[in-house]
């Protein structure tokens, strides 16, 4: 029997009766990271990792949650499972799954670059490993983050000349913290959308060490503020709640943005190329290092990646999941995400 | 070119109209004159040609990024645009360069004289010192593709700016036939600098209006038929004549029959008007006249089947004098006498003033405007100048409203540069019988949210793939518009419409409710 199958609730693993990152109700879900794509409500049971835990109670609320540390081994059913560092955000794991001999990896979201928060992505070999490729055309390599910061502190500078606020736009969870890492003091008090500031200081709380922020509230004087950069998520760069800032200069951070297409439909002033996934340079060495034989893609330009994969000798497949896309125009990477379980009182 | 890329980044950063202008205003101040130059001749579309086959650089670029053909083709659709992919599959380069945008379009000139080796190790060594944005726009100066979102009004506004001259003299000065190649920053700019003979007016255009119910006493307006050909500038100096669209394209050789303007007109005038595919007193449907344009040589069975006239609306210069201050009534008046002097057989004539004393006189004329063959009414003030470009209140268009039908989409496919990945070009079908049968395509006339919408149902509800076109489940019902339509035997259903859109999603229907053929063969004229 296969190590893992492809169902229509998501991954499943026999041997050990649970599922992975699943998109319908199942008894037993092991939870690579807490992006809603991922970690959906209604599980009987959920697995991820220490880290993980107090993101995935702020999102989902009051749920049975059971944690490993990084590499520490579980024995569920005949499957041994372990969770090991993908980098994409902090706590988010890739899944180790070994039933008699045979290995399996599922990546979940993966990125090969340090960003200083998240715990660095460590290779694993595996005879079969099931990546994402969400940016899988050689159309994607991300620029160095010096670079995106003296980018970013420039747009900020030039706004805060003309008095003008700039209003980035974000993934809560993980790109925000990321942005707010890499900016630093640089750009004076940042101020925050409620949606940034709750993911924040759920982080904080458990020992991320993250500039200062202040929360734009109501009640809070912006004109004591002026030009300041405010971090927001994306959703709210256009609507009632960006209007406060008067002729703010807005801006995307995303791996989309290297599209002009979109990055011009998004209507932003700006794009800024940053990204918590692997680019075309980081899928392929990623693959390479697991030794493994076998590759199934999924999450993205799964055709194109698929047939690359077969070329260069793999034996490749896809696994189709209900949030297959082929580059959605509200793309994964940048999924609002402003309305968090507020099971914790922690929310916007 | 790192100066020219950061002003292509700055205009592309902001939408605001005046912070457009300040940036190319200071550019047009700070830059090599040669590079002012380039940069104006680029953004009012005088683009170098294309000297090396775009399949050529796409081979050339996969090769230097390692991946093959098909991934490249892959990556291609997803950017939408060629010269994106190129710029963002090649390796970062490794060197950098200094050189101005003038050089480098000359670099490009000068590539194309070369054989194919030489040109692709020239191509590689160019794009290995360009950075992002640059090595984007070299690629797209080298397919010949360069366009930017900048309006003539918004460039004339800067360089007036950054010259301190008069915005409507400089957009004269930039009308017609000059290129970089001929001409200085200098010079092109100079107000007694050089005459140029062909030179066109800039064209005065018109608002759309709704009603002509607040235009006030109906005496101060002058009524005309808004004429469905190509509007165009006729200039007779110097002894010889010129042909402009408005589109500044050079027409004179496409249309032979305004040569005996030579002999017939004085010396030193200019026509604006349209040119109209014309027989038996009447227009000609715009197919006949689309003959005329879209082939290389002109065979004497084509001039015979569509032969054509100059409808005029107005004069611009007489006797050399620029007559676009003096009021449309005083300028009519000497076209029409004008005109009256012409030996019969001339292919010029006045566009026919349309008495009416009321509002209601308006709107039936408007009513019987299809049926002369024109799409709606022209509407101007007696005392106005001949304005450069649009400016409201003095010129209204009042056009006919739209025909319709309400057809199901059956194909899709995605569009380009900023609708690349959005499914955005649809065909349609009407049903015949049990069949349906696809009769037009449609690009235009949704919103941002609702393409987007319909991307998704796209993705979601594809029956086959043709290469990048997909056969969708025949669901989705629209309002499709058009200003007009004729038999067309290259079309599966017999018809072409004109102007066709989207005039909206019709959600509330089914799409066993849609049109029929028959019911738009009953639209036809005749």
């Amino acid at each position: 029997m296969s190590v893992l199958t492809f169902t229509d609730r998501g991954l499943y693993c026999p041997a050990g009766d649970f599922h992975i990152d699943p998109w319908r109700p199942v008894p037993r879900a092991v939870i690579t990271h807490a992006h809603s794509d991922h970690a959906r409500p209604g599980m009987g049971r959920y697995l991820c990792t220490d880290i993980a835990a107090p993101v995935m109670r702020h999102r989902l609320g009051d749920i049975t949650l059971d944690t490993l540390r990084y590499g520490e081994p579980r024995q569920i059913g005949g499957a041994t499972v372990s969770l090991h560092p993908a980098g994409h955000v902090p706590g988010s794991a890739q899944v180790r799954v070994a039933v008699g001999g045979e290995v399996w990896v599922v990546s979940g979201d993966y990125k090969l670059v340090d960003d200083g928060l998240s715990t660095p992505f460590e290779p694993l070999r595996c005879d079969t490993f099931i990546s994402e490729c969400t940016f899988g055309l050689p159309l994607f390599s991300w620029p160095a983050d010096s670079r995106l910061r003296d980018d970013i502190l420039a747009w900020h500078a030039a706004n805060r000349a003309e008095g003008r606020f700039s209003l980035l736009g974000a993934y809560n969870l993980g790109k925000a913290q990321r942005l707010l890492r890499l900016i630093g003091e640089a750009a004076g008090p940042i101020l925050t959308h409620g949606a940034v500031e709750g993911t924040t200081a759920v982080l904080r709380a458990q020992g991320l060490v993250l500039p200062p922020t202040r929360q734009v509230t109501p009640a809070t004087d912006l004109g004591a503020h002026a030009g300041a950069l405010v971090l927001t998520v994306p959703s709210a760069l256009s609507g009632p709640w960006a209007r406060r800032f008067g002729g703010a200069s807005t801006a995307m951070a995303s791996g989309w943005m290297a599209l002009r297409g979109i990055r011009r439909r998004r209507g932003a002033d700006r794009g800024f190329v940053i990204s918590d996934h692997a680019d075309w340079a980081g899928l392929n060495t990623a693959i390479r290092a697991t030794g493994a034989g076998r590759v199934f893609v999924t999450h993205g330009y799964t055709a194109s990646f698929r047939r690359w994969l077969s070329e260069q000798g793999y034996d490749a497949g896809i696994v189709a999941t209900e949030w297959e896309g082929e580059a959605p125009d509200a793309p994964p990477d940048t999924w609002p995400d402003t309305t968090p379980n507020t099971g914790t009182g922690l929310t916007a | 070119m790192k100066r020219f890329a950061a002003l292509f980044a700055e205009l592309d950063a902001t939408t605001r109209t005046s912070a457009k202008v300040t940036a190319l205003a200071r550019y047009l101040s700070d830059a090599p004159p040669d590079d002012r130059l380039w940069t104006v001749a680029l953004f009012s579309g005088r683009r170098p040609r294309r000297v090396i086959p775009a399949t050529r650089l796409a081979l050339w670029a996969a090769e230097a990024a390692g991946i093959p053909d098909w991934l490249f083709t892959d990556a291609y659709a997803v950017a939408g645009d060629l010269a994106e992919t190129i710029s963002l599959i090649l390796p970062p380069p490794r060197e950098t360069s200094d050189q101005p945008l003038s050089a480098c379009i000359a670099e490009i000139a000068r590539l194309g004289t070369l054989d194919d080796s030489g040109r692709r190790a020239g191509i590689l060594a160019a794009w290995n010192r360009l950075d992002g944005t640059e090595r984007f726009l070299f690629t797209k100066l080298l397919t010949g593709g360069f366009r930017v979102g900048i309006s003539q009004t918004l460039m004339t506004r800067a360089i007036a700016q950054a010259t301190g001259q008069d915005p409507s003299a400089i957009a004269h000065r930039l009308m017609g036939d000059w290129t970089p190649a001929r001409t200085t920053w200098d010079r092109l700019l100079a107000p007694d600098g050089d005459t140029d003979l062909s030179r066109p007016y800039p064209f005065c255009l018109a608002h759309p209006l709704d009603t002509p119910a607040d235009l006030g006493d109906p005496a101060d307006w002058l009524a005309e038929l808004k004429w469905d050909g190509i509007r165009a500038q006729l200039i007779r100096r110097g002894g010889t004549h010129v042909l402009w669209s408005r589109g500044e394209d050079l027409m004179t050789d496409r249309f032979p029959e305004f040569a005996v303007t030579r002999d017939r007109l004085p010396d030193g005038c200019v026509i604006d008007g349209e040119i109209l595919a014309w027989r038996d007193g009447a227009p000609l449907p715009f197919a006949a006249l689309q003959t005329r344009i879209g082939r290389k040589s002109l065979p004497k069975r084509t001039l015979a089947e569509a032969p054509v006239i100059l409808m005029a609306y107005d004069l611009l210069e007489e006797s050399g004098a620029d007559l676009r201050q003096t009021p449309l009534a005083a300028r009519r008046a000497r076209l029409a006498s004008l005109l009256a002097d012409l030996p019969p057989g001339t292919p010029l004539s006045l566009s026919p003033e349309i008495a009416f004393a009321t509002v209601a006189d308006l709107a039936a004329a408007r009513a019987r405007a299809r049926d002369d063959g024109a799409e709606g009414l022209m509407l101007k003030h007696r005392a106005s100048p001949y304005h450069a470009g649009r400016r409201r209140g003095d010129w209204w268009k009042w056009k006919v409203d739209p025909m319709s039908v309400d057809a199901v989409m059956v194909y899709a496919q995605a569009g380009h540069g900023r609708r690349a990945n959005l499914f955005t070009d649809y065909t349609f079908a009407l049903r015949d019988g049990d069949a349906l049968v696809p009769f037009t395509k449609a690009y235009s006339g949704l919103t941002d949210a609702e393409f987007a919408e319909i991307t998704r149902w796209v993705r979601a509800n594809t029956l086959q793939r043709f290469g990048p076109v997909r056969q969708v489940k025949p669901e989705l019902v629209f309002e499709i518009a058009f200003e007009g339509l004729q038999p067309s035997p290259r079309h599966k259903s017999g018809i072409a419409l004109r102007f066709p859109r989207m005039a909206r999603w019709r959600r509330d229907k089914p799409a066993a409710e849609i049109d029929t053929l028959d019911s738009l063969r009953g639209l036809m004229p005749g």
